[in-house]
């Protein structure tokens, strides 16, 4: 016996938990560049114009579910059975909605496709399983791991608790650094089969295939440690593989580039080498 | 049907009234009652099958940590789950459905290929025992994804070759079936049955069965070029070799956009069928159903790109993939508008179909607006196909039921199963939109802590959505074996529809003169 009671708390749920995922952490990040705010901002558009098109269609459903039963005395109207102005206007009413919609979409799709006048380039190089990122130009690469703790923790039945751990799962030997405010640009292969480099504070998820060289590009706008993960089934250790990226000042970057490329200089041997003071991350061995 | 004289017509009317009987009856079938209700057990099975999987699925993703599977394995669990639900369950589902109802529904004695019936349904058997026996090869079950994408499907073991062999006889029955289903429906309706008067399911399943035929042989092109690629040294998606891996994806998509579309055209169908009777109304707007489904079929096929927004497709192609994917909600928002307006001054009741219809037309339209919102896509696509597909189908065996077995099944264990699958299934299903919002991938058997709390929420309701169905196969078994008589109509309210004009249960033969259509 279907009730009001029960109509009401399906219209609840159906509306009450968007918007709760609206006020917590449970929603996409605004993230760290203009272009993660964007689309931040497109998808809560898409977001509240489906919201306004549910409660229409909804409210007709509820509504008829609720005045129309036969138990109450409702008597069919079986004269009502098509007209075609109302299907003129519920096809015409939704393109003009879409079409709407596409145009800032499209303007944010022109945007993230613009690799021009970049600053930085860093090649990224999925492997099974791990990134290996180089740093064009600059003579800096390496690869960058899952963090030992989390890899111990992640074993089937390692008996460490995962919440034990810092950053579970979302902490590598060696990230990636950046400089802030730098138009930084990548430049995306894969080894062996294909990945994909996902870190949704910047919007950027790009796939990492063999035989290809994908682009991509970020600005983030201010500094923080942002997380990725890979993004595309690749094997047994596809959860494993994540990205971290530290984002920091410009001064910063500098120095740090300077120290791996001293660090770099070092392990590439020579007895006139320089005796660098130990980096605090060495370059990986491939 | 009277035997006017029945002395002259002796061994004929004993043929009316024989059934074969024994393993025969199954193994040799060529009745559209019989291959149909095998269709349909069959597709129980493999739902259960697939559900016990996904079951083990979210108990490795109840807390963090991996405490029952190794990575491979659990790979071998999400692969496995989708290639057993879709081509073991929905699809055979849909095709059990399409058996019983469609000669019924248009007045045919049967369908027009009736051997060839046989053929369809006998390879899914021993198709499905090829895939399963997989699990049991050295490498274990297939674990690249259902999508097959190289080159990780290339690194597969043993599991290969069955599991490809699987999809190309799963594909020939599909493409034999929809071969029947066309024939049947554009020859053998009862005189006085013009297109425009076809029920919108046998509608459906025609343009489904068109569907089919266009892109299962594009599938079997697909894996048999896995195939030489992995064993006879061609380089079709190998970079290596001059290969392109990609190629594989739009290969794949352009069968597989209109495969979601195969899923999902016969559950419009079955709602159209449903809603109205239990509206107690016309379907509102049926030659717009009609022209909005063959819409819908003819915009799946410009789409496929869509699921390849991440590989490094030019802006072009992109802007084209997007516009020509929110075009196909329009045609979709009709028919939604269009069964809500069947409602809308109608007298309702809400036995189990009506339920089931009603849940989805609500999950179902959940599911577009997020597939609207760029999908995050486990939770778009798991809305569309369970609380779609799956509960149109159960929508369909419990409206049906009574015709084919003869009795009514108890309504109260069927509204159980109603209430307990509907709930159980959203707590499922919309915490993954948050998941996936917040960052966490797909096919994952492990996550971070932040992702814990919803991970839990969604275990729980798999839990209970999985032994909910306990109670789907009670109100089976009920209604076939223990039910009270049904009528010939079935259900206490305007029945339209050849189907209904015979008694419960259907004669083995049916229709074996054509039915006058007003």
């Amino acid at each position: 016996m279907f009730n009001r009671k029960v109509a009401t708390v399906l219209a609840g749920l159906a509306f009450a938990a968007p918007a709760l995922a609206y006020e917590s952490t449970y929603n996409l990040p605004v993230g760290a560049t203009d272009i993660s705010a964007r689309v931040y901002g497109l998808h809560m558009m898409m977001f509240w114009v489906c919201v306004a098109i549910a409660a229409v269609v909804f409210a007709a459903m509820i509504y008829s579910i609720w005045k129309f039963r036969k138990s109450t005395g409702a008597v069919a109207d079986r004269t009502l059975t098509h007209s075609t102005n109302v299907e003129v206007v519920w096809t015409v009413i939704p393109v003009i909605i879409l079409v709407a919609t596409a145009i800032p979409a499209a303007r944010t799709l022109i945007a993230m496709d613009d690799t021009r006048n970049s600053e930085l380039t860093i090649k990224v190089v999925g492997y099974q399983w791990k990134w290996q990122y180089e740093y064009l130009g600059k003579g800096v690469s390496f690869y960058s791991t899952l963090a030992t703790e989390s890899n111990l923790a992640r074993q089937l039945n390692s008996g460490i608790d995962p919440r034990t751990v810092k950053d579970y799962l979302l902490d590598v030997d060696h990230p990636l650094v950046v400089p802030v405010d730098t138009k930084v640009r990548l430049l995306l292969t894969g080894n062996d089969v294909i990945h994909s480099w996902w870190v949704p504070d910047f919007a950027v998820k790009k796939d990492t295939i063999p035989g290809f060289i994908n682009e991509a590009w970020f600005k983030a706008n201010r500094v923080g440690r942002f997380t990725g993960q890979c993004a595309e089934l690749c094997g047994r250790d596809h959860g494993f593989m994540p990205i971290v990226v530290n984002v920091v000042p410009k001064a910063e970057f500098a120095t740090w580039l300077a120290t791996q490329q001293a660090a770099a200089k070092v392990a590439a041997g020579g007895a006139d080498a320089p005796a660098a003071a130990p980096a605090a991350t060495t370059t990986g061995t491939p | 049907m009277a035997h006017a004289d029945t002395h002259a017509h002796g061994d004929h009317h004993d043929h009316h009234d024989h059934k074969p009987t024994g393993i025969g009856r199954w193994l040799f079938a060529t009745n559209h009652k019989d291959i149909g209700t095998m269709y349909l057990v069959f597709a129980l099975t493999m739902f259960l099958l697939g559900g016990v999987m996904a079951m083990l699925i979210r108990l490795e993703l109840l807390q963090p940590g991996l405490q029952f599977f190794d990575p491979a394995r659990y790979n071998s669990l999400v692969t496995s789950h989708a290639l057993v639900m879709i081509f073991g369950g929905v699809m055979p589902a849909f095709v059990g459905l399409a058996n019983w109802m469609v000669p019924l529904q248009i007045g045919a004695p049967d369908m027009a290929l009736p051997r060839m019936n046989n053929y369809s349904f006998w390879i899914l058997p021993f198709a499905f025992t090829l895939l399963l026996s997989s699990f049991f090869t050295a490498g274990g079950g297939p674990a690249g994804g259902w999508t097959l994408y190289p080159p990780l499907s290339l690194q597969a073991g043993e599991s290969f070759p069955l599991t490809i062999f699987a999809i190309h006889l799963m594909g020939a029955s599909s493409i034999m079936g929809a071969i029947n289903v066309i024939v049947t429906i554009l020859n053998m309706r009862a005189p006085g049955m013009t297109l425009l008067k076809l029920p919108l399911f046998c509608w459906t399943w025609l343009i489904t069965a068109y569907l089919l035929i266009a892109v299962m042989p594009v599938l079997a092109g697909a894996v048999t070029m896995l195939l030489t690629d992995h064993y006879f040294g061609t380089s079709f998606f190998n970079p290596a070799g001059g290969g392109d891996p990609v190629m594989f994806q739009h290969i794949f998509w352009f069968f597989g956009h209109p495969e979601v579309y195969i899923l999902i055209l016969p559950a419009f169908g079955v709602v159209s069928e449903i809603i109205p009777t239990f509206s107690r109304k016309p379907l509102f707007g049926y030659d717009a159903m009609v022209y909005a489904t063959a819409s819908i079929a003819f915009l799946s096929f410009i789409v496929w790109a869509h699921h390849m927004f991440t590989v490094g497709m030019p802006l072009a192609g992109q802007m084209f993939f997007m516009m020509s994917t929110m075009l196909i909600a329009v045609p979709t928002g009709v028919k939604v508008f269009n069964w809500t307006t069947t409602m809308w001054r109608g007298s309702l009741t809400f036995e189990p179909p009506m339920l089931f219809a009603l849940a989805f037309l609500f999950l179902f339209s959940i599911g577009g607006f997020s597939g609207l919102m760029l999908a995050i896509a486990p939770a778009d696509y798991q809305y569309v196909l369970v609380p779609g597909a799956v509960f149109a189908i159960m929508a369909g065996v419990y409206y049906w039921l009574p015709k084919w077995s003869g009795r009514m099944y108890n309504m109260t264990l069927a509204k159980w199963h109603f209430w307990l699958s509907t709930i159980s299934v959203n707590v499922l299903f919309f915490p993954q939109h948050f998941l996936g919002l917040a960052g966490m991938p797909r096919r994952i058997p492990d996550y971070s802590v932040q992702f814990t709390d919803w991970n839990v929420v969604s275990s729980i309701g798999g839990f209970a959505f999985g032994l909910s169905q306990l109670l789907f196969i009670a109100a089976i078994v009920h209604g076939v074996w223990y039910g009270k008589p049904a009528t010939g109509k079935v259900w206490d309210a305007d029945m339209h529809g050849l189907e209904w004009t015979l008694p419960s249960p259907a004669p083995y033969h049916s229709f074996e003169e054509a039915p006058e259509i007003h």
